[in-house]
């Protein structure tokens, strides 16, 4: 193998002397077609200047674009004296367009750029974008063409599709290229454009296709051929047929991530109405606090660490818990505790309580909604099909959901505390003989059911508005959650959750938002009436006591 | 029949129901529109609409009483049945507008503004005043039968129930918040200007409208203590407490709780229909899960199962939230709650039962003081404390 390893080896030193030298190869190596086109720049005749130009785009050199869009930009300064072409960067200083290295533009002066030059400079530049390393600015590029583009574009445009592997790039030259043989006189032509419509299956052209096929006042058609007009209306039923697909696929998504904001709205109310029985009309208090408690992060980390105040969304997490445990654990030791066995008061002092929080978060914060803003690597979205953009917040939103799930499986199956609250749920009187202090248990089962619901708080301050009434808006769904789920059945909950956010998104396009939300709301009341323990409750036989 | 003292003691309820209707029947319009000004017995106008006001709603927590006291069904959705009263006195008031509105239009504003170019058919028939008030208690009262048969034959109780009336609420707030559902979409119905002729900025129409909701009340407080009285009503005690045995028993439950249901939500659409022109404007709000909350406390602050403690408890809770609003327009809240874990906590026969409840306290320390006194004279004779204590393992 020391022979092989020795090859690699020149190999190396050669690749790095290569590298090392390139910026200053141009220096003595014979002038590129690039270079020699640079000192036309330099000329004072227009005509110079833009015959300069074309030579300069169809050198095809990576540097091109970089010149000629300086140029446009009147970025750009040449040096008649000894032919240096200089480009000033943002930042206001001046690089050689051949060396790359900084310069001194005292000499020189910015070339002749009339509006002849100009309509050459142009559509080079586009052209040139073509070729550019981004996709997104590929897309951009292809879009301008599309704008007004004559034989000569199409004949680019082909050229780029022939090369180009992205296909978010391929769906825009496609739809560009077909706009402009849909307008082709050869019938055979428009209907190869159809077909390369329905290939690439985009959703942009349909109305083109749409105003083909659709009869004029006069019984005329704007597309004169028969044949044309019936491979139009195939594209478009097909494209139809692929758009719903698309439509269901991204109503699941969006519905998966409404399904979360509820289920996290409703985790912690299926801890303490679910497994203790506590009416806690408080709950939507505690999302109202965890919500806060993140804005006050936010606040901390802008004040004492601004560096690093990306970062406050991580250490609200655990502050939302922490805090939301503190104040539930003090509710009920103070107010809940005496009221176990008489749910419909619960349900009274609770409420009271609400009132007093909302009151309180008023008094410190203000009764306008506070700015609780996404971090920056929570915004922006992928686009995971055409025109089905899901945010990074909500894709966020979905995997907290599943952590925080995780972790309530985890502290009720792996943990000491959640054995205990098993058994005080299964058989209050029994635990307490096997010497488990059920009062300790409800405090600190009390204080987890508001922790989590602090943490749910933490999910909806990142996707919706933060003020003093934010939890009087979750409350309702999160009971009928709870109650859809089965009462004390946690992956009841997690499956109402979900069932309920798809049905709301699927629903949404046909019936309207309110509309799609009464449905639902009445759907549950019903399926209710069929199971009133819930979906999810395990089947008895006996009575349930009155 | 011979009415003895014990008599009036132990009914004094009733009597405290009528002097309170009594007093919005009679007095406060008499009050108001007998006397002049400068008499030092007048009533302002202002006056005259809050006891108009408050009177409505202690028809509501009367019904609220009824079914929640005595049936033990604790609904949250009773402020549907009251708005949907509302609307249907709303609908006649803002048909008895005529062409006077904004846009001079037969049509109610609204409608004029949707470019809506004739009535909708659900509108039909609210010209008449006969119509609207029968539709005022039909309305609510098909409305909880359908979703009580429902509901009751199911068997959905307790908490259950509560919550899914909460959803109901809910859901038709969301429903009249639409412009399309056409009630006037969040705006609701409002610029009443007269009521069977009436002009309705009158003092004398209000004062009558005051008198009528005292008659309400005594109407609504007469049937439910009648029905309470009855047979059936000491059947639906026993199905609030102990269901299933009354089912075993051969009763119909799910009868006696349906016409519990219903009656409780008729009455809730009178208040409704007589609460609407004195406030003048009648919206969605009124459905906010939140107001069907108050009412259930206005019971609990009132005292449950005792009809005329709840209508203390809605005039008490209702003059606070005034007062403290004025008063106190930021901490308000704080009271408002307080008072609910207070009542809750403390007073839970709710404040009818508070004497009693503060007597059985009494009687609590004194034993209780009694006890420390027992235990401090014992200490004092025993010598050696530690000597006498129950210990694990030991028998005594």
């Amino acid at each position: 193998m020391a022979k092989g390893s020795r090859v690699r080896q020149t190999l190396r030193v050669c690749a790095l002397v290569v590298i090392f030298l390139s910026p200053f190869g141009s220096a003595w190596a014979d002038p590129t077609p690039f270079e020699s086109a640079l000192t036309g720049l330099a000329q004072a005749s227009p005509d110079a200047v833009s015959r300069a130009v074309a030579a300069i785009a169809a050198s095809g050199d990576p540097r091109a674009l970089r010149v000629l869009q300086a140029l446009m930009d009147g970025d750009l300064v040449a040096c008649e004296s000894d032919g240096r072409v200089l480009v000033r960067d943002r930042d206001g200083s001046l690089h050689d367009a051949r060396t790359g290295g900084a310069a001194d533009g005292a000499a020189c002066r910015a070339p002749t750029v009339d509006n002849g030059v100009r309509r050459v400079l142009d559509p080079l530049i586009v052209r040139l974008e073509l070729l550019a390393a981004d996709p997104a600015l590929r897309v951009a590029a292809v879009d301008e063409m599309a704008k007004e583009a004559s034989a000569d574009d199409a004949v680019a445009l082909r050229e780029a599709l022939a090369r180009e592997k992205e296909a978010r790039v391929r769906r825009a030259i496609v739809a560009a290229l077909a706009e402009l043989d849909l307008a082709s006189d050869d019938p055979q032509k428009r209907i190869d454009a159809i077909a390369a419509i329905e290939r690439e299956s985009s959703m942009r052209l349909r109305p083109r296709l749409q105003a083909l096929v659709v009869a004029r006042a006069d019984g005329t058609f704007a597309e004169p051929d028969a044949r044309v007009r019936g491979a139009a209306g195939q594209v478009i039923r097909s494209l139809d047929r692929k758009q719903l697909a698309v439509d269901a696929m991204a109503n699941v998504l969006y519905g998966l991530s409404t399904g979360s904001i509820l289920l996290l709205s409703a985790l912690g109310l299926a801890i303490t109405f679910g497994l203790m029985g506590v009416i806690n009309m408080a709950h939507g208090e505690m999302l109202m606090i965890g919500a806060y408690a993140t804005y006050e992060m936010q606040t901390v980390f802008r004040a004492h660490f601004p560096n690093h105040s990306d970062l406050y969304l991580v250490a609200a997490v655990p502050f939302a818990l922490i805090t939301c445990m503190a104040i539930g654990a003090f509710l009920e030791l103070t107010v809940i505790r005496f009221l176990y066995g008489r749910p419909l008061e619960t349900l009274l002092a609770t409420w009271g309580l609400s009132l007093i929080l909302i009151q309180a978060v008023r008094s410190l914060f203000g009764a306008q909604n506070v700015a609780v803003e996404n971090p920056p690597w929570l915004s922006g979205g992928i686009e995971v099909l055409e025109g089905v953009v899901i945010p990074y917040n909500r894709i966020a939103v979905v995997l907290f959901t599943i952590a925080v799930v995780a972790f309530v499986a985890y502290v009720l199956r792996g943990t000491t505390l959640g054995l205990r609250v098993r058994a005080v749920t299964q058989n209050r009187p029994m635990a307490a003989c096997m010497g488990i202090s059920t009062r300790m248990v409800d405090t600190w089962t009390f204080a987890l059911g508001s922790g989590v619901g602090g943490l749910g708080g933490v999910a909806i301050s990142q996707v919706g508005n933060v003020g003093p009434e934010l939890g009087q808006g979750y409350i309702v769904d999160s009971f009928l959650v709870v109650v859809l789920g089965g009462v004390g059945k946690l992956v009841g909950s997690v499956f109402a959750a979900f069932s309920l956010g798809v049905a709301n998104k699927l629903l949404e396009p046909t019936a309207g938002a309110v509309l799609g939300k009464i449905i639902i709301l009445l759907a549950v009341v019903l399926v209710i009436q069929k199971r009133p323990q819930g979906l999810f409750a395990p089947r008895v036989r006996s009575v349930e006591s009155a | 029949m011979k009415v003895t003292r014990t008599d009036i003691l132990r009914h004094w309820d009733i009597g405290l129901v009528g002097a309170l209707c009594a007093t919005a029947a009679f007095i406060v319009p008499v009050l108001n529109a007998g006397t002049a000004l400068t008499n030092p017995l007048h009533v302002s106008d202002f006056f005259v609409t809050l006891v108009g006001k408050l009177t409505c709603y202690s028809i509501v927590a009367v019904a609220m009483d009824f079914v929640w006291g005595y049936a033990g069904i604790l609904s949250l959705c009773h402020g549907l049945f009251f708005a949907l009263g509302g609307y249907a006195m709303g609908m006649y008031l803002m048909r008895s507008i005529g062409a006077e509105g904004m846009y001079r239009s037969a049509l109610p504003d609204f409608m004029v503004f949707l470019d809506w170019k004739q009535l909708p058919w659900y509108w039909m028939g609210f010209d008449s005043f006969g119509f609207a008030m029968v539709m005022a208690l039909v309305v609510p009262g098909v409305v909880a039968y359908v979703f009580g048969f429902f509901a009751f034959r199911s068997r959905i109780n307790g908490v259950y129930f509560s919550i899914v009336t909460q959803a109901v609420v809910y859901a038709a707030m969301l429903l009249f918040f639409r412009n399309a559902t056409g009630f006037g979409g969040n705006n609701g119905l409002t610029d009443f200007k007269r009521i069977l002729g009436f002009p309705l900025r009158e003092p004398s129409t209000r004062a009558a409208l005051c008198a009528a909701s005292g008659v309400g009340l005594g109407v609504a407080y007469t049937i439910c203590k009648a029905v309470v009285a009855s047979r059936a009503g000491r059947v639906l005690t026993a199905v609030r407490d102990a269901q299933t045995k009354v089912r075993f028993c051969g009763y119909d439950v799910v009868s006696y709780q349906l016409f519990a249901w219903t009656l409780s939500a008729v009455l809730c659409g009178l208040a409704g229909a007589l609460y609407v022109p004195q406030v003048g404007i009648i919206n969605p709000s009124e459905m906010q899960p939140s107001n069907s909350v108050e009412i259930a406390i206005w019971v609990a602050v009132g005292g449950r199962a005792t009809l005329a403690g709840p209508i203390l408890g809605a005039l008490l809770v209702n003059g606070a939230k005034s007062w403290l609003t004025v008063a106190f327009p930021t901490i308000w809240l704080y009271f408002l709650g307080a008072l609910f874990v207070f009542v809750t906590l403390v007073l839970p026969g709710g404040l009818l039962r508070a004497p009693a409840r503060l007597a059985a306290l009494r009687r609590l320390v004194a034993r209780g003081a009694e006890m420390l006194r027992g235990v401090a004279a014992r200490r004092s004779t025993s010598p050696a404390p530690g000597s006498v204590a129950v210990g694990k393992g030991q028998r005594p």
